[in-house]
């Protein structure tokens, strides 16, 4: 191209496109330096410091890790890691569950059916209605809940078996089963899409040599949807982590206000509850990898 | 042989892959399922419209005597509706339209122009996903006091404005996905007939992935409608959305009714809920199409 090389444009193309596609993630830029890595900082900051608010401004001293010793030896701190604790059971319990349902309703909803449209539109309508008071008042009024789970006594039977640690999670997600379920409106989402890629002629081989639809859902399907499992847990644990009514969260704004805590103390739970996030997804990722790597070598 | 044939046609009608026996449970399936996973709004409408006398019959359950509208009354007061509906519309439409620009752009510029540093922007911007809001919150409050912006609707725009939004960081990589796959010999012949760059984005960029604005906008709108973790702290106690009325509800029943001590019956809660889930149900029953499709046709789903 002659006119590059014009004397009135001296500057390289890809210089000049460098700097274009710089000039658009300009507000970003400003926005990611401002109002969130500036506060990373701070909050770090914080988290090491006595934060006084007093009428005309904030008051920071340096303190080390104080805060940090006080999540671990005080009674708001002991309260913050029983809701992380709780929260790390619910993700044993609430992640399995739902992307068990998220695959079975993919499935279903990837049949030759009429009336899918409407169906999908069911499956997904929780996800444009399910905020957090809306939840908190389904729970709260027991709507939340299979009739059939108390009438059965379901609830006594697992007061009954396991320890109390361990049956108040498994009561809680008996007793709130449906809104469980209702976490699962993008993952069938995804799910669908990548059971869409999968080319039929792949089942239509496997039935020609004997296998049933047991064996394809196994054989075929699964292996398909591996990478789409992992993605789905990560969204799921994420979306359960900063649900509004998670009551670690909650734990980490009602410290701000509180006469004996404050910013330095929240912003050091916060972090805390950070890294015991990162801990969990680690876990989950590392578990599912390995269990991907030990199925291909099968 | 007739009769053999005929057997085997009615095994392949009953048993066969598309048999009737599949087809009942398959639909069986998603109904029972599908009726249990909306039990919770069926549940919630139905209670909505009892009286308090059809509320303690233990005979009446699903279907009220008749149809008690005076709870819906009540929300619509106890909600101040009309006023706190305009507010949490400049909270959600605002922030939901100006985040969708933003972002859009951001995803743009990393998709078409190979910036340097490209890596380094899309770990950051991982790195807001996966880093939740509450870890850098009360800076921002801070922020957002020294500004004079806290407890006003800007504490919700500002970060929106800049891509650091509700979920900005799911959008910016819809709109990367999007502007990567359109075809880049458009931009080019474009480019030929003296467009600039600014110019191919707003009249090829933009119009071709009007689906990705649609959709994403349409979530961004919903995620904020139903936010109310950052928007109670920022917002404050003066200034309620309608989520926010309805997690404060009984005091906010109080307030208006003058009233202490009643705990309201769940009826006028349930009405409450429903007044409240409204405007997106109808963006939904309207938009359906758009959510659903959304999420596949923006390529997220992609590699």
């Amino acid at each position: 191209m002659p006119e590059m090389r014009a004397p009135k444009k001296p500057m390289k193309r890809e210089k000049r496109m460098n700097l274009v596609g710089w000039s658009m993630l300009l507000p970003w830029t400003i926005g990611f330096l401002v109002f969130t890595f500036y506060p990373i900082l701070t909050s770090f900051r914080y988290s090491l410091s006595d934060v006084d608010l007093d009428g005309a401004g904030i008051l920071v001293t340096f303190v080390g890790l104080a805060n940090y010793r006080a999540a671990f030896s005080s009674a708001a701190g002991f309260a913050f890691l029983q809701s992380v604790l709780d929260f790390a059971l619910e993700v044993l319990f609430k992640v399995p569950i739902i992307t068990v349902f998220a695959i079975i309703i993919a499935v279903l909803l990837n049949q030759k059916i009429k009336l899918r449209g409407f169906f999908r539109a069911i499956y997904f309508l929780p996800v444009i209605i399910a905020s957090g008071p809306v939840i908190t008042q389904l729970a709260n009024q027991g709507a939340a809940t299979i009739p059939l789970v108390e009438q059965m006594g379901i609830l006594d039977f697992i007061n009954a078996t396991f320890t109390p640690a361990l049956a108040r999670p498994i009561a809680g997600v008996f007793d709130e089963l449906i809104v469980i379920l209702w976490f699962s409106g993008v993952q069938i989402l995804l799910f669908i899409a990548s059971l869409q890629k999968i080319d039929r002629s792949v089942y239509e081989a496997a039935m020609i040599d004997g296998a049933g639809p047991w064996e394809s859902f196994w054989k075929i399907t699964m292996p398909a949807l591996q990478s789409m499992v992992r993605v789905s847990v990560i969204f799921t644990i994420i979306n359960l982590a900063t649900f509004s009514e998670n009551p670690a969260i909650q734990h980490i704004k009602n410290n701000m206000f509180a006469l004996e805590t404050g910013f330095g103390f929240s912003s050091a739970i916060a972090w805390i509850y950070f890294v015991a996030l990162a801990l969990i997804l680690g876990i989950v990722v590392g578990l599912l990898s390995a269990f991907a790597r030990k199925k291909a070598r099968t | 042989m007739m009769d053999k044939n005929r057997k085997m046609k009615i095994r392949r009608f009953f048993l066969g892959k598309n048999g009737i026996i599949g087809k009942i449970v398959l639909y069986g399936l998603l109904m029972t399922i599908g009726f249990v996973y909306l039990f919770p709004l069926i549940k919630m409408f139905t209670t909505s419209i009892m009286d308090l006398s059809d509320l303690v019959n233990p005979v009446v359950e699903w279907i009220p005597t008749k149809l008690y509208l005076e709870n819906y009354r009540t929300g619509l007061i106890v909600l101040k509706y009309g006023q706190t509906l305009l507010f949490s519309l400049a909270v959600t439409l605002v922030p939901a339209l100006l985040q969708t620009a933003v972002t859009s752009l951001t995803g743009y510029a990393l998709a078409k122009f190979r910036v340097r540093g490209r890596r380094i922007v899309f770990g950051l911007i991982l790195l807001t996903y996966l880093l939740p809001q509450q870890v850098y919150m009360i800076p921002k409050f801070v922020l957002f006091d020294q500004l004079g912006i806290l407890k006003t609707a800007w504490s919700i725009i500002f970060p929106a404005t800049f891509g650091q939004g509700l979920s900005s960081a799911i959008f910016i990589l819809i709109f990367y996905q999007f502007f990567r796959i359109q075809p880049l010999a458009l931009d080019e012949s474009a480019e030929i007939d003296g467009a600039n760059p600014y110019q191919i984005f707003l009249r090829i960029g933009v119009p071709l992935a009007a689906p990705a604005y649609l959709s994403s906008f349409l979530f961004s709108f919903v995620w904020y409608w139903n936010e109310t973790y950052i928007s109670s702290l920022f917002l404050g106690t003066d200034l309620y959305t309608l989520q926010l009325k309805l997690f404060n509800f009984q005091s906010q029943f109080n307030l208006a009714t003058g009233i202490s001590q009643t705990v309201t019956n769940e009826a006028i809660r349930y009405a409450a809920t429903i007044l409240i889930i409204l405007p997106v149900l109808v963006v939904y029953a309207v938009m359906q199409k758009w959510f659903v499709e959304g999420i596949d046709k923006t390529g997220v789903t992609g590699e």
